[in-house]
């Protein structure tokens, strides 16, 4: 598999106490350890366990995640902004790596 | 009691295709019990009430491997009164549990949306659980045309 390419789509400005929209993506194929490969041997599962998004260090979003979501597993939320600063979204792989991006956002 | 050999045939084929079927489910869907055992496991045991969670899914999902999912609940997310976490279960996906979101007050709304797979034509639920304990349900039938589980 590619390596997981992470996607975040949110404002880069905001009002202050506005409550933005973020939505995240991610590129993998969640294997969900259930399906059988042409040997008749199951495929070990390899999926996106937890989801977090934090906002100068504080946790904003989190989701602990099933076999159950999609593959490209998809998360749309929301944020409510005080002040500039970072978000920081990280994905946990089953295989112990973590994904991560940052984006900042300006307060006006 | 005299039976004809037609009538042994059919009754031993039924016996064979029920009891056939009984496995199928026991190895292939979680039933309803293990929703219930989920559910309880997550609240602490109270039973959740209807109302506030609004569980938003699509009344026919054409492809079961993606699913979209919304759920939404009514708070105003202060440091007094927020939700806690929302917990997504299939009841009868090979696991119930689909994905449990965790808000905070910084969150700002209690809404979330993702995708999620669907073996079969079944019920989504939703559980929300508030910071002072109580919980609250949403529960939709989705009618499933090509299953998201298995090869």
């Amino acid at each position: 598999m590619a390596k997981p390419k992470p996607r975040v789509k949110l404002p880069k400005s905001a009002a202050a106490g506005e409550v933005i929209t973020i939505k995240t993506l991610i590129s993998h194929k969640m294997e969900s350890g259930q399906r059988k490969g042409k040997d008749g041997k199951i495929i070990p599962r390899r999926i996106i366990n937890k989801f977090t998004c934090e906002f100068n260090g504080k946790p904003v979003f989190t989701c602990d995640i099933e076999p159950a979501i999609s593959a490209n597993p998809y998360f749309e939320f929301s944020a409510k902004v005080m002040e500039s600063g970072n978000f920081k979204f990280a994905w946990l792989d089953d295989n112990g790596e973590t994904y991560s991006i940052d984006r900042p956002i300006t307060v006006k | 009691m005299n039976l004809t050999r037609r009538q042994i045939l059919a009754l031993s084929a039924g016996a064979t295709a029920f009891a056939a079927s009984g496995l199928g489910i026991s190895i292939a869907a979680a039933d309803a019990a293990a929703t219930q055992k989920n559910i309880m496991a997550f609240t602490g045991g109270k039973t959740p009430k209807s109302g506030m969670i609004t569980l938003t899914a699509p009344e026919i999902a054409e492809n079961g491997n993606t699913v979209p999912v919304s759920v939404s609940v009514a708070s105003e997310m202060t440091e007094q009164s927020y939700v806690q976490s929302v917990m997504l279960l299939a009841e009868e996906n090979p696991n119930p549990g689909v994905a449990t979101f965790h808000f905070t007050p910084m969150s700002g709304e209690a809404s979330a949306t993702t995708r999620m797979r669907l073996a079969r034509t079944q019920n989504v639920i939703a559980v929300a659980k508030m910071n002072d304990g109580s919980v609250f349900m949403d529960k939709k039938q989705v009618k499933v045309t090509i299953g998201g589980c298995g090869g």
